[in-house]
């Protein structure tokens, strides 16, 4: 416990060092996620509305995911040299494939009979995606973008490794800021996520109509992406953290 | 001069003024340079980590199966185990690596504990799921023709699991062949000290795409192998598959 409280005095003491690794963490952070999301969410929530070509979404996102982040930076160090954009393209394979495939399962799994109504109301493709299909999936869709934001907060911490900056400056140099900027450092990593996270969870709140709030989102444990997607493919979802 | 130097620790230090001459240009990947270190270098750290990978979803499975049987029979368990499990998942793992460090020291124990600390989720969560996606008349069916608890989960509800079992592996399994490598800053094991060490020296281009590339094959070879047990697994699903085709 004594680790614990050192740990705690190093955030309260390193305020001016953390804020400015914290700048870095999350620049990198909102490149990585706002260039998956432009990627993945647009072609997931298409591919979901013309409900074809699972198999290309299922395995994109098999294939993505099981791509080492690490050696994705080693590569890219070979591909694009050192610094920012050798890390944010590996982020960008982490988050991408599990915002595509919840995106293209969130539509995907809309009851097919709400569909034929919709379809038997005479509403035209835009509007049934508009105006059903997207608030029926607006659950499922925030799942993948919160689950792929968790996983590029906790693993920018990589760049420090690569010369991106960020928290992981803090973590990889024990020599200067010894065990408890270590653990202070990642500390603040998880608190930045789970903020991240809350951030999220409050936007998809506001994005979801009212009749479909019943359910609160959880904590990132309560919520499957795993069990959610299962049914449709297994395992196709849910990737693998930093 | 030799082309290259290897140290005996395995440290490969590429001599750019008489090497050959895709090394002296440090061209994207030299595939000579790539088999004339295969053997002292690429090779042991290939079978060292799929050594780290099969041990940590080995103990990995064990536990998550133990933790999701007994959220199976106890339904309050699930919560509790599901959030912690969650939220060991997000830690970051170059962080983890090193805070068990003063537990356990630099040694493979530290890098199994963390490696298989990121099994837990995917594994405790498809177990459990797979169990209770067991349709119900299926067991009463088997209560019917007498069998036990015991015998039920063996012979039926475990075997109707497999797909949503190996779809969890498969998640768990390329989980640790990428973390894999972040473990090479607590231990000097598998193809992270090689990504690393690459990093370090900072120029030679084979090593960053060979030691990367070796990474991304195992973690692409395993996942593949994964989905082809659990076909080998599950021969009623290949039965059906051809009756419907």
């Amino acid at each position: 416990m004594n680790d614990f409280t050192r740990a705690l005095d190093f955030i309260g003491s390193h305020q001016h060092l953390l804020w400015q690794k914290t700048a870095e963490h999350m620049q990198l952070s909102a490149a990585a996620v706002g260039i998956a999301a432009l990627l993945a969410l647009p072609l997931g929530l298409w591919l979901g509305h013309l409900r074809r070509w699972s198999f290309l979404v299922i395995n994109v996102a098999n294939v993505g995911r099981a791509l080492p982040s690490l050696a994705l930076i080693s590569i890219g160090l070979g591909v694009l040299g050192i610094g920012f954009w050798n890390v944010t393209v590996a982020l960008v394979v982490l988050a991408a494939p599990i915002m595509l495939t919840n995106a293209y399962v969130a539509i995907d799994q809309v009851d097919p009979e709400v569909v034929d109504a919709a379809t038997g109301m005479g509403m035209t493709g835009w509007q049934l995606f508009r105006r059903v299909e997207m608030p029926l999936g607006i659950p499922l869709l925030f799942a993948g973008i919160r689950t792929g934001t968790l996983f590029v907060i906790a693993t920018a911490t990589l760049a420090a490794v690569a010369g991106g900056g960020g928290l992981g400056d803090i973590i990889v140099n024990q020599g200067s800021y010894r065990f408890e900027g270590v653990l202070g450092a990642a500390m603040w990593v998880g608190a930045l996520a789970l903020l991240a996270d809350l951030l999220l969870a409050g936007l998809q709140r506001q994005l979801t109509p009212a009749g479909l709030r019943a359910a609160r989102p959880g904590a990132p444990s309560a919520r499957g992406p795993v069990s959610d997607l299962r049914a449709r493919a297994a395992g196709l979802a849910s990737s693998r953290p930093n | 001069m030799t082309l290259a130097a290897a140290a005996p620790g395995g440290t490969v230090i590429p001599n750019f003024g008489h090497a050959d001459s895709c090394v002296r240009h440090n061209r994207f990947f030299c595939w000579h340079w790539f088999t004339s270190h295969w053997n002292d270098t690429f090779a042991p750290a290939l079978v060292q980590h799929i050594v780290l990978t099969v041990i940590a979803v080995g103990i990995g499975f064990v536990i998550s199966l133990a933790l999701a049987l007994a959220a199976y029979r106890l339904h309050w368990l699930e919560r509790p185990i599901g959030w912690a499990a969650g939220w060991l998942y997000v830690i970051p793992s170059l962080a983890l690596f090193q805070i068990l460090v003063p537990i356990t020291g630099l040694t493979t124990t530290t890098a199994e504990i963390a490696l298989v600390s990121y099994t837990l989720l995917a594994l405790f969560r498809n177990v459990l799921v797979g169990l209770r996606e067991v349709p119900g008349e299926v067991r009463e069916a088997a209560a019917a023709m007498g069998m036990g608890r015991l015998q039920t989960l063996l012979r039926v509800e475990l075997p109707l699991a497999v797909p949503t079992i190996v779809a969890g592996l498969r998640i768990a399994t390329v989980t640790v062949v990428s973390l894999a490598t972040v473990a090479a800053f607590v231990i000097d094991k598998g193809l992270g000290p090689l990504i690393l060490r690459a990093i370090e020296e900072g120029q030679f281009k084979t090593e960053f795409v060979a030691a990367g590339g070796l990474a991304v094959a195992l973690a692409l070879s395993a996942d593949a192998l994964l989905v082809g047990a659990g076909w080998l697994l599950t021969p009623w699903a290949r039965a059906r598959a051809r009756a419907s085709r």
